[in-house]
């Protein structure tokens, strides 16, 4: 920090504001360790995403009609009529997938290495509230195109509400508005959907990050790198943020805006998992479709509900299965972090985990046929299974020896 | 952990390829949608055939002659029979009330069908009527069983019927196989009557989404773009890290 600055417009901004202060805290003297690996990618294009879907988003508010009458065409309107209004659109709807799979790879990362584990346990509780609102953000958002699978989709979920014991239906019917799905419902689903959400996603997100520039990266070694500092009390391992992770997420970001722009340009359907066929038909309350499929990244915990054959306690596995991630860092008590140096009963688990978790996501998307709902049950409760499990390895787990320092 | 990953998505591949399928095998519509003078006769199929029933409530006359191709006084005067300005919808004459105490349903409007059921289906499904004298409009569809529509493209198709005959297969279980046999041919060969579905197949998907060919146009460009950034952002990443070990 050069003298020279102390003067002029910046140290008339810095007397008043702590504009450099906030630059060096965050950015340029905020030390990251410098073995950051590929699964480091997904913090930062999380962010991007985010970014990519607030533009999006207030660009189609522009034109978009919160009118069960006029909601579908003005999504049409938007695609034929506007300037640009299907890139932006074809932006906003692949940004919402392309949100859960940088979240979900994100989430995988802090798994695997430990960065749940004290003391960042609260870094990971911001980040799944972070996570719940999403899952709000992207299902009240999917109603909007007000298409057949926007209106049943809705409709099946908010009736899960209605399996409450005693308030369930008058629950159903406050949070609809009316005794279906209606203008109502649209009118409060919107209303959410640009502000309430939003909000308070930016309000996590911004304590997502001061938690975690307050503790300090994990690694993919899970060594804490504030352990070995040198004398001008910098960490020996740590490398300042900017430029050196900033110049290499630019490279993430530009793969990611490529991959992004294949899906946006050459197949914004994606095959019908990112926009589905039967959404392009108008929502019609009389007319049921044959089969009630949520989008990919609900299908997981839709499984989940499908398989209990009680519809009450479904969806309390289904909340479960959510809820039992904010508990990770009292689940695994192992001192050892990173999946480097643990034991391979601990490896197999989260082999275990990740399959049972595809698997579902896949029968999610499948009709509820008696052999489906077994498999559905079986790897429901190798989820759950895989949590309980955690409770137990580090008792008898071999791990392998933690180095000082972090390797290369 | 990648080898997992990728094990579980190469055993998952072939089920997500599968999920797709339902009852009726489909004909390939294989449409050309960079073929104009398809897409031209397909709009004219489309106006002369399916307009008085059917809307297209949410295309402009403006914009599909624009798109394909066709000055602004040919499509007033040849495509558009109701009257009004080129840059209006394309909306449907007949009323609502009426349509449906004639087909029992109200038309749906055909904007962006083809991105709801697919162009197979549209190029299977107008090939698929045939003669039912128990139904009220005498013709009936393999692909929409019972639907309200007639063939309105008879005069140009013919008549089929549906043939039911009996197979067995190798254990000598029966099998009930539907065919359609043309019974009386119209103004067009079948040959031809297939190049006119197909045609206004390649429409229709046209209309589902006019802006594709701008946008696949503009993707490649996008692309080209980021690729040449990358190797820019990679050789600044190479030069910030060479000093960190």
């Amino acid at each position: 920090m050069g003298e020279k600055w102390d003067k002029g417009l910046l140290g008339w901004i810095d007397a008043r504001f702590p504009l450099s202060k906030m630059w060096y805290e965050h950015l340029a003297e905020y030390y990251a360790p410098k073995n950051f690996n590929f699964w480091y990618y997904f913090g930062s294009l999380a962010l991007l995403v985010l970014v990519i879907q607030i533009l999006t988003g207030v660009w189609l508010t522009m034109n978009y009609k919160p009118d069960a009458a006029m909601a579908f065409n003005s999504v049409e309107y938007i695609m034929r009529d506007v300037n640009w209004g299907w890139l932006i659109r074809y932006m906003h709807s692949t940004g919402a997938s392309m949100f859960f799979v940088v979240v979900y790879l994100h989430m995988f990362r802090g798994l695997i290495y430990g960065s749940f584990k004290k003391p960042r346990e609260l870094i990971w509780i911001f980040g799944m509230i972070i996570y719940v609102c999403l899952m709000a953000e992207a299902f009240m958002g999917y109603l909007l195109p007000w298409g057949q699978m926007s209106y049943w989709g809705a409709q099946v979920i908010i009736s899960l509400f209605g399996a409450i014991p005693w308030v369930g239906d008058s629950l159903a019917l406050w949070i609809r508005g009316d005794y279906v799905i209606a203008d109502a419902t649209l009118n409060r689903f919107f209303a959410f959907h640009v502000i309430a959400v939003p909000i308070v996603l930016l309000a996590l997100v911004v304590l997502h990050i001061l938690a975690l520039h307050e503790v300090g990266s994990n690694n993919p070694d899970g060594v804490e790198i504030k352990k070995n500092k040198d004398e001008n009390g910098i960490p020996v391992d740590g490398i300042p943020f900017h430029p050196y992770y900033t110049v290499k997420d630019i490279v993430g970001v530009v793969v990611f805006l490529i991959i992004f722009s294949v899906i946006v340009f050459f197949m914004p359907e994606m095959g019908g998992w990112f926009l589905e066929r039967d959404n392009f038909i108008p929502a019609d309350p009389l007319k049921t479709p044959e089969h009630i499929v949520p989008l990919w990244y609900f299908t997981p915990f839709y499984a989940i509900l499908r398989a209990v054959p009680d519809k009450f306690l479904g969806v309390v596995a289904m909340g479960g299965a959510i809820f039992v991630l904010f508990l990770l860092p009292w689940l695994d008590r192992s001192p050892v972090k990173s999946i480097r140096y643990r034991g391979t009963i601990y490896k197999v688990a989260i082999g275990i985990f990740v399959v049972s978790f595809i698997a579902l996501g896949y029968l999610g998307t499948q009709p509820a046929t008696e052999i489906m709902t077994w498999f559905a049950r079986g790897f429901t409760l190798l989820y759950f299974g895989f949590f309980v499990s955690l409770l137990f390895i580090p008792k008898f787990e071999k791990t392998r020896p933690v180095p000082d320092r972090v390797t290369s | 952990m990648k080898n997992y990953l990728a094990i579980v998505l190469l055993v998952l591949a072939p089920a997500w390829v599968s999920a797709a399928g339902t009852g009726v095998i489909l004909d390939e519509a294989n449409i050309d949608p960079t073929n104009v003078q398809s897409l031209q006769r397909g709009a004219r199929t489309f106006v002369n055939y399916c307009l008085s029933c059917h809307s297209a409530s949410l295309m402009r006359y403006e914009r599909m002659g624009k798109d394909l191709g066709i000055d602004e006084k040919l499509v007033s005067e040849n495509l558009m029979f109701t009257g009004g300005k080129v840059g209006e919808l394309m909306t449907v004459a007949t009323a609502s009330a009426d349509a449906k105490e004639w087909f029992g349903t109200v038309p749906p409007d055909l904007t962006v069908i083809a991105r709801a059921r697919g162009v197979d289906w549209l190029y299977t499904y107008m090939r698929s009527f045939y003669r039912d004298d128990a139904r009220h409009i005498g013709t009936n569809n393999l692909v929409f069983p019972d639907v309200g529509m007639p063939n309105v493209l008879w005069e140009l198709q013919g008549s089929q019927e549906a043939v039911i005959t009996t197979e067995k297969d190798h254990d000598g279980t029966e099998h009930k196989v539907v065919k359609l046999k043309l019974v009386e041919p119209g103004l067009q060969t079948p040959k031809e009557f297939d190049r006119t579905v197909r045609d206004l197949v390649n429409f229709l998907d046209y209309m589902g989404e006019p802006a594709k060919y701008e946008r696949r146009q503009l993707g490649t460009k996008v692309i080209l773009f980021l690729l040449v950034f990358l190797v820019l952002a990679y050789v600044l990443k190479k030069d910030y890290w060479k000093d960190i070990h």
